[in-house]
C-alpha cells in the first residue's frame, strides 16, 4: 500500500500549482472568468506548455499518462487556484480520441480547443436519452437538435457531439463554426456554450459510443471529484486562517466552541471526499469505474455543499463578497454538483447497481 | 384549541387579497416573480401604492397613521402580498425607524420624520455594521463629537442595505470611549447630502449591488438629530432588534418558493421524465414541505403568545434560525431543479436560447444571494446564543 504521489506526478502537481499561484492569481482569475472569452488564452498555453494537457492521455495516444491519478493530480492543481481553463473538455475529449483512434496531437499540445456536447435541455446527465439525430448525409452525416450548457463551448473549435444514429448514440466530430453557437459566462466563472445543430454535418467516429461516452464521463468526474477536493482545502484553509484572526467579543472567533465542532465536521467531509475520489481514481478504466465514479460524485456534492455553506456561514458577511476570494470558491463547489450528474442522479445509479 | 381564523381575519383575507389582485401592476408583479434585483421605481410604486391605501405602515398605530393590525392581521397581510407576489417592504424606515421615533423621538422628530416615511420622501437606510462590529455591535467605534450645536462624526460604516436609494441614515455612534462599550453609544439621524459622506458600492456574491461601505470624515450633524438622550443608543438598538424580529420566520416567501419549487419541478425534465417523478428529488420536496407546516404552527403560536403577552419573547429566535433555514433549502431546490441550466451567469443569454424557464433564470444567483439571510439580523450562531442564554437555564 502507498498513498504518496509518484515522483513524476508529484513534479507536474508542484509546477501546475506554482504556475497557477504565481500567474493566475485571483484577480487575474476573476478578471478572466466573468469576462469574455471566459478563459484566459495566454495561461491556457502556459499550462498546456507544463503539459497539463499531455497528462490526461496515454502514451499509446501520444500523452504521458492517462491514469485516474494523472487526472486527479492535474484537477486538484486547477480546483486550488479555481482555474477557469476548458482543460475538462480537453479531458472528454482525450479520452474519446483515444477510443475512436484519432489523433490527437492538436489537442494535447492545446493548438486546437475541444468540446464535448452530451447533455441536452430533458436530458442533462443520461447518455442513453439525448435526441439530437443524426442521418446520413452524401459521403458524411448531418445532426439536428440543440446541446445545452456545453462546458468551454465558448472558445471550443471543433465538438465532439452524441446523437442518435440507427437507434444507437453514436459520437460525431463538428467543427464548431458549422454550428450556431451561442457562449457565455456561468456564474461560477468560465464559459460554456449553447449548441444549435440544424443539419450541420458531422464526422463519424464511433458508431456505438455508449462505451466510449461512459469512459469519458467516468474521467470527466474523476476530474470534477478532484477539482472540488482542491477547492475546499484551499476554501477550508481560508476559512480557518479568517477564525484565527477574525476578532469579535474581545477574542477570535476560532476560540467559539460553535465554529470549532463545525470546523472538524468539514475537515471530516473534505477526508471522505479526498478517499472516495482516490478510490475513484484507481477504477478509472476498469469494469467498476462507473458504479465507483457515482460514488464519488455523490459524496462530494454533498461535501462541497456542506464545506461552501459552513465558510461561508463561519466568515459571516466578508464570504458574501465578489471581492473576497472564498465567495467564488464556494460558487464554484455549489456548481460543480450539477456537472456530469447531480447527486441525486448518482445516489440512484449507485441504488440501481 | 382552534387552529381556525376568526371569521373576521377570514374576511380580512379576502380584502387583502382582492386589493392585490386589484392594484399590484403586472410589470411588478413579474419583476418580483423573475428574482432580479428590483429598481428603485419598483419600490418606490409599490410603496406609493400602499401607502395610499393606507395599508404601508404595517406596525404602526393609527394615531401616526398606520392600520392598526394585531399581529394576526399583518401576518395575514404578509402572506397575501407574498402570495400576490408582491415586492418586499423595504423596512428601514418603516419597520425600524418608525417605531424607534414613536418611542423615544421628540414630538419634533415625530412630526418631521414619520409623515416623510410614509410619503416616501425619505429613504432610509441602516449604519449599524462596521468592519471592525459585525455581531459585537457594541464594539462599534464611529465616533461622534459634540462641538457647540453640531456633532462632528468620523469613521465607516459597512453592509449599508440599499443606501445607493437613500437620502438618510440612522446611526450607532460612539459619544463615550471611556465607559463600557454598552453605556457609551447613541442613536442619531443623518442626511447622506452632509459634506465629508461618501458612500461607496460593495459587489455581493452572485454580482448584485444591494450593499454599500458609508465612510464619514468631519460630518457635522446638528445635536438636534440625536434621538432619546446622549449615550442611550444601546437601549434604542435594542428595542430596534425586537421589531426587526417580527416576520422574522419569512413564512409567506417560504410558501411562494414552494410553489414555485414544484411547478418548477413538473415543468422541467430529469432523463426525459418530469423530475416531479424522480423519487428523490420528491423526497427533498416533501421534506421541506413538512418543515414548513410546521414552521406556519410555530410562527402562529409565536404570534399568539405576542398577541397575549404585548410583546415577543425571546423564543423567537427560534424563527429566525429554522426560518432562514428552509428558505435557503427552498433556494437550494430551486437551483437544483434546473440541474446544468441554472449555469449560465443571470443576463448574459436572451430568454429563447436561456436553457432554463424564463422564471427561473436567476435561480442559482438567487440562492447564493439568500446565504445572507442567517448572517444578518444576528447571525444564526448569535440566535442561538440568545437563546442559550434565555431559555436553557443551563
Ligand atoms: C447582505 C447583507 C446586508 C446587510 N445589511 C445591513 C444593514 O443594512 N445595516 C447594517 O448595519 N448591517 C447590515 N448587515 C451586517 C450584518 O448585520 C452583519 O454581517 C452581521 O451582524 C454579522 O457580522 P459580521 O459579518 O461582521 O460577522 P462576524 O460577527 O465577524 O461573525 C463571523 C462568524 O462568527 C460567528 N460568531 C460571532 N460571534 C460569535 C459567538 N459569540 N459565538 C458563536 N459564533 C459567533 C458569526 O455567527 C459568524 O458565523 C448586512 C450583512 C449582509 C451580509
Amino acid at each position: 500500500m502507498d498513498f504518496s504521489l509518484t515522483e513524476d506526478r508529484q513534479m507536474l502537481s508542484d509546477s501546475l500549482t506554482r504556475y497557477l499561484r504565481e500567474k493566475y492569481p485571483m484577480e487575474a482569475r476573476n478578471a478572466a472568468a466573468y469576462a469574455e472569452p471566459f478563459h484566459a488564452p495566454a495561461h491556457w498555453e502556459g499550462l498546456s506548455e507544463l503539459g497539463a494537457l499531455f497528462a490526461l492521455a496515454p502514451e499509446e495516444a501520444g500523452g504521458f499518462g492517462g491514469t485516474g491519478f494523472d487526472v486527479s493530480v492535474v484537477f486538484e492543481a486547477l480546483g486550488g487556484a479555481l482555474c477557469p481553463e476548458p482543460v475538462l473538455a480537453a479531458l472528454m475529449a482525450s479520452r474519446l480520441m483515444t477510443a475512436a483512434g484519432e489523433d490527437q496531437e492538436a489537442l494535447l499540445s492545446g493548438a486546437v480547443k475541444y468540446a464535448v456536447a452530451i447533455g441536452e435541455i430533458d436530458a442533462w446527465y443520461d447518455v442513453d436519452a439525448v435526441a439530437t439525430e443524426a442521418v446520413a448525409s452524401g459521403e458524411g452525416h448531418a445532426l439536428t437538435g440543440r446541446k445545452s450548457v456545453v462546458y468551454g463551448g465558448q472558445v471550443a473549435e471543433k465538438l465532439l457531439v452524441a446523437a442518435r444514429l440507427d437507434g444507437k448514440v453514436a459520437l460525431f466530430e463538428v467543427a464548431a463554426e458549422a454550428a450556431s453557437v451561442t457562449g457565455y459566462g456561468m456564474i461560477d466563472g468560465g464559459g460554456a456554450a449553447e449548441v444549435v445543430l440544424d443539419a450541420t454535418p458531422g464526422r463519424l467516429l464511433i458508431a456505438d459510443a455508449g462505451t466510449a461516452l461512459a469512459d469519458a464521463v467516468n474521467a470527466g468526474i474523476v476530474a470534477l471529484c478532484s477539482e472540488a477536493v482542491g477547492a475546499m482545502d484551499a476554501l477550508y484553509a481560508m476559512t480557518l486562517d479568517y477564525l484565527r484572526t477574525r476578532k469579535q467579543f474581545g477574542v477570535a472567533i476560532g476560540q467559539f466552541q460553535a465554529l470549532q465542532h463545525r470546523s472538524v465536521d468539514m475537515l471530516t467531509e473534505i477526508e471522505q471526499a479526498r478517499s472516495i475520489t482516490i478510490k475513484a481514481a484507481s477504477e478509472l478504466g476498469g469494469p467498476e469505474a462507473g458504479r465507483y465514479a457515482s460514488m464519488a460524485k455523490n459524496l462530494i456534492g454533498r461535501a462541497g455543499r456542506l464545506v461552501a455553506e459552513e465558510a461561508i456561514q463561519m466568515h459571516g458577511g466578508i464570504a458574501m463578497t465578489w471581492e473576497y476570494p472564498g465567495s467564488h470558491y464556494a460558487k464554484r463547489l455549489v456548481m460543480i454538483d450539477a456537472q456530469l450528474g447531480d447527486t441525486d442522479y448518482h445516489l440512484s445509479r449507485v441504488m440501481a447497481a | 384549541m382552534d387552529l381556525s381564523f376568526t371569521a373576521e381575519e377570514q374576511a380580512f383575507r379576502e380584502e387583502v387579497r382582492a386589493f392585490f389582485a386589484a392594484n399590484l401592476p403586472d410589470d411588478i408583479r413579474d419583476a418580483v416573480r423573475k428574482g432580479g434585483e428590483l429598481t428603485k421605481d419598483i419600490m418606490d410604486r409599490y410603496h406609493a401604492i400602499l401607502n395610499e391605501k393606507g395599508w404601508l405602515a404595517t406596525t404602526w398605530p393609527v394615531e401616526f397613521g398606520g392600520p392598526g393590525w394585531s399581529p394576526v392581521e399583518r401576518h395575514i397581510f404578509e402572506e397575501e402580498a407574498c402570495r400576490a407576489y408582491a415586492p418586499r417592504i423595504v423596512p428601514f424606515g418603516l419597520a425600524m425607524l418608525g417605531p424607534v421615533l414613536m418611542q423615544f423621538g421628540s414630538e419634533e422628530q415625530q412630526q418631521e420624520y414619520l409623515p416623510r416615511i410614509l410619503s416616501g420622501e425619505d429613504w432610509w437606510c441602516q449604519g449599524y455594521s462596521e468592519p471592525g462590529a459585525g455581531s459585537d455591535l457594541a464594539s462599534l467605534k464611529t465616533r461622534a463629537v459634540r462641538d457647540g450645536d453640531h456633532y462632528v462624526i468620523n469613521g465607516q460604516k459597512t453592509w449599508t442595505t440599499l443606501g445607493q436609494h437613500a437620502n438618510r441614515i440612522f446611526c450607532l455612534v460612539r459619544t463615550d470611549p471611556d465607559v463600557k462599550p454598552q453605556k457609551g453609544i447613541s442613536f442619531i439621524l443623518v442626511d447622506l447630502d452632509t459634506p465629508g459622506i461618501e458612500m461607496r458600492p460593495i459587489k455581493l456574491i452572485e454580482g448584485g449591488h444591494e450593499v454599500n461601505e458609508v465612510f464619514f470624515t468631519d460630518v457635522r450633524v446638528p445635536v438636534e438629530n440625536l434621538v432619546g438622550e446622549e449615550n442611550m443608543g444601546w437601549t434604542i438598538a435594542k428595542f430596534l432588534l425586537t421589531h426587526e424580529r417580527t416576520n422574522i420566520a419569512g413564512v409567506g416567501f417560504s410558501m411562494q418558493s414552494l410553489e414555485e419549487v414544484k411547478a418548477l419541478a413538473r415543468q422541467v425534465k430529469r432523463n426525459g421524465r418530469p423530475l416531479i417523478e424522480d423519487p428523490l428529488f420528491a423526497a427533498r420536496v416533501a421534506q421541506v414541505e413538512i418543515d414548513l407546516e410546521a414552521m406556519k404552527i410555530t410562527n402562529l403560536r409565536m404570534l399568539y403568545k405576542a398577541q397575549q403577552q404585548g410583546a415577543p419573547g425571546p423564543e423567537t429566535s427560534i424563527l429566525k434560525i429554522k426560518g432562514t433555514v428552509i428558505a435557503q433549502e427552498l433556494k437550494d431546490l430551486a437551483r437544483r431543479a434546473l440541474g446544468p441550466a441554472a449555469a449560465p451567469f443571470p443576463g448574459m443569454l436572451s430568454a429563447n436560447l436561456a436553457p432554463a424557464p424564463e422564471d427561473a433564470a436567476h435561480n442559482a444567483a438567487r440562492y447564493f444571494n439568500n446565504r445572507k439571510t442567517s448572517i444578518y439580523g444576528g447571525s444564526n450562531e448569535i440566535q442561538r446564543n440568545i437563546l442559550t442564554k434565555t431559555m436553557l437555564e443551563l
